[in-house]
């Protein structure tokens, strides 16, 4: 009983292998245009990969493997999508566009209202049942398309950034009531948002440029991000270069650091990353000497506001950023084009392959 | 002024509104002379006589039936020109659209060439006892040939405007294409279905080169409101002129009805991009 997919499109440069398990919730992140709703699509049947295969609970999605065609039309596949947008069916009702599921698998008219109103009861939109998409709000409309998508019992739910086009008070209501229904429901969310990588997910996959960068445990990718998208998820400072006997060369740069999860030497020779909180950088106007330190001198690109204190982005194209309190950056005068230090405490960083 | 203060920016030059209440003139202003010419004592005599009844009854009967024959085929051939991809598709929308440039009688002569008892598949169904050439069913597919266009234009364009996420997301929730085009496609053009369908019965109702030339004009069989307005021109002229009335009459009730439709279907789709479709569609009927 599981969900598998290997496809690739050539046209997008998009190559993607992925499992789920059963009652997994996976969440794949990534950048615009990285590929993400090219996966769903896929695996909903919308778009017409050039070559892989797909099952879902022993059934053949799709085989594309050389020599076979196979191809199951989306109705058949039992892969409900939840877009961004509700999408409900304008001129039918909250009830109706609930039951449009069941009534396609060929359940009597009062037999898939009554599938309906159990799933609006699941969503807290009972009361919705009788209106129409276009008296609700989009909160509401989103809460009938989940319903709507779980009526039709799919073997695999597929959410397209279901919170995106929500407004701050809806969402958050939207994700609670995501908690509840995915627990042990098989879904892959797509998503830009930790927070729900977080709340939602068990397992997240990082999309770069059509292919998959990283992907593991929630907790594990965001507290040792392997990629550079990752670490900026996880509102870390990355660096990526060699590992060295006491740290990582990265070009010019040499980074004292510490293996944190392995005790002992560092697996020195081998690709590696450095990953480092904004929190434990400080900035001053002149090198800084000291052990164990890392200071390095760095040109300001930006600065601007990050919760009560100020990030100060530097380095190439400001990948590397510092938060500091607004004194300590009056006091310094910091001005974007400004060259200062980076210090950083090696017990800070830290080193692990990538 | 008032348009700036309720609507915000107008953006319309005022000699812009000379032009338009020239072209609106234009319009009215053959009609109001066309009225103005109409004998009212005679009037009521002139269209119940027999044959204007009887033109009347044709004309009506014949346009629904077109209408119903545009729907029937004009829906998929606008279905699989908004939405399928094949080889040859543009070829298609070209010579589909044919009918609206070409000059009516020509219409006529190849509707000949090819229903007539020499045509092409004349022959063929002479010989199964059906003879299609000036008889009523002439009428009809003359209309026919000539309105399909209105409604493939305006169920086309309101496809493409409703786009295929609402068809897409009901496939991923188990429905098969007819399930698919019966439930969600359909309900949805409907604005722009009932728009095209209007025009197409506007445009047989007003067909007559190449009724005329394919059907021939026989009293009660062939002889529309069009071609009863024409012959009796020559030889009753008060009574062409109060017939041409009920025609304006009957075609100004369509255009209003034309017009009413998608405002009316506005109570359901409320959200951004339904406006637009219903607007387009709007739009649609104006063309």
């Amino acid at each position: 009983m599981t969900f598998s997919v290997q496809a690739a499109v050539a046209g997008r440069g998009f190559d993607v292998s992925l499992a789920v398990g059963p009652g997994e919730t996976v969440a794949v992140m990534g950048a615009n245009g990285a590929g993400k709703s090219t996966l769903l699509n896929v695996i909903a049947g919308l778009l017409h990969p050039d070559s892989g295969t797909a099952e879902l609970d022993g059934r053949t999605l799709f085989d594309l493997t050389a020599g076979r065609g196979q191809w199951t039309a989306p109705h058949r596949r039992g892969t409900a999508l939840l877009a961004q947008e509700p999408l409900l069916f304008p001129h039918l009702s909250v009830l109706d566009n609930v039951a449009f599921g069941p009534r396609s698998a060929g359940a009597s008219k009062a037999a898939a209202r009554e599938t309906a109103l159990r799933w609006l009861a699941e969503v807290e939109a009972t009361e919705l049942q009788s209106r129409r998409p276009a008296e609700l709000s989009g909160g509401q409309a989103q809460r009938v398309a989940v319903a709507r998508a779980l009526a039709a019992e799919p073997g695999l739910l597929l959410l397209d950034e279901p919170m995106a086009a929500l407004d701050i008070h809806a969402a958050p209501l939207l994700r609670r009531l995501l908690k509840r229904v995915l627990a042990g429901r098989r879904a892959i969310i797509i998503t830009h948002d930790v927070l729900d990588a977080l709340m939602l997910a068990d397992r997240v996959v990082i999309l770069e440029n059509g292919r998959i960068s990283e992907e593991g445990p929630t907790r594990e990718v965001l507290r040792r991000p392997r990629s550079r998208f990752a670490a900026g998820l996880a509102g870390l400072n990355f660096v990526a270069g060699g590992i060295t006997e006491h740290g990582l060369r990265a070009g010019v740069l040499n980074l004292y650091g510490q293996h944190h999860d392995v005790p002992g030497p560092l697996p020195a020779g081998q690709p590696g990353v450095a990953v480092f909180p904004p929190s434990a950088v400080s900035v001053f106007p002149s090198e800084a000497h000291g052990s164990p330190r890392n200071s390095f001198a760095v040109t300001i690109t930006d600065l601007e506001p990050h919760g009560d204190g100020i990030r100060v982005r530097a380095g190439d194209g400001g990948q590397l950023s510092a938060d500091i309190t607004p004194a300590a950056s009056a006091d310094l005068g910091l001005a974007p084009g400004m060259e200062v230090y980076f210090v950083i405490k090696a017990g800070a960083v830290a080193i692990y392959p990538s | 002024m008032k348009q700036a203060m309720n609507g915000g920016y107008g953006g319309v030059p005022r000699w812009i509104y000379v032009l338009a209440a020239a072209g609106g003139l234009f319009v009215v202003l053959p009609l109001a002379a066309m009225v103005a010419k109409v004998n009212w004592s005679q009037f009521i005599p002139l269209i119940t006589s027999e044959a204007s009844l009887q033109a009347l009854g044709l004309s009506l009967r014949t346009s629904a039936a077109s209408t119903v024959l545009c729907i029937v085929l004009g829906v998929p051939l606008a279905l699989v020109l908004a939405r399928g991809s094949f080889p040859g598709q543009r070829v298609l929308r070209s010579l589909v659209l044919l009918p609206l440039v070409l000059p009516p009688v020509v219409g006529g002569i190849a509707l000949l060439y090819t229903f007539g008892r020499q045509g092409l598949l004349g022959r063929t169904l002479e010989v199964a006892g059906l003879q299609i050439a000036f008889s009523t069913t002439a009428v009809i597919l003359a209309q026919t040939f000539v309105a399909l266009p209105f409604l493939v234009v305006s169920l086309e364009g309101a496809l493409r405007t409703a786009g295929n996420r609402y068809e897409a997301v009901a496939a991923t929730l188990g429905a098969g294409p007819t399930t698919v085009l019966r439930r969600v496609t359909l309900p949805l053009v409907l604005p722009g279905l009932a728009s095209g369908a209007v025009l197409s019965f506007a445009r047989s109702l007003g067909e007559f080169g190449a009724t005329l030339t394919f059907a021939g004009s026989l009293q009660g069989v062939t002889r529309t409101l069009p071609l009863e307005i024409y012959l009796q021109r020559e030889t009753d002229a008060d009574a062409a002129v109060a017939l041409s009335l009920v025609l304006v009459a009957v075609a100004v009730a369509v255009v209003a009805l034309a017009y009413r439709s998608p405002r009316a279907a506005e109570r359901a789709p409320a959200h951004s991009g339904e406006r637009t479709t219903t607007a387009r569609a709007a739009g649609g009927a104006v063309r």
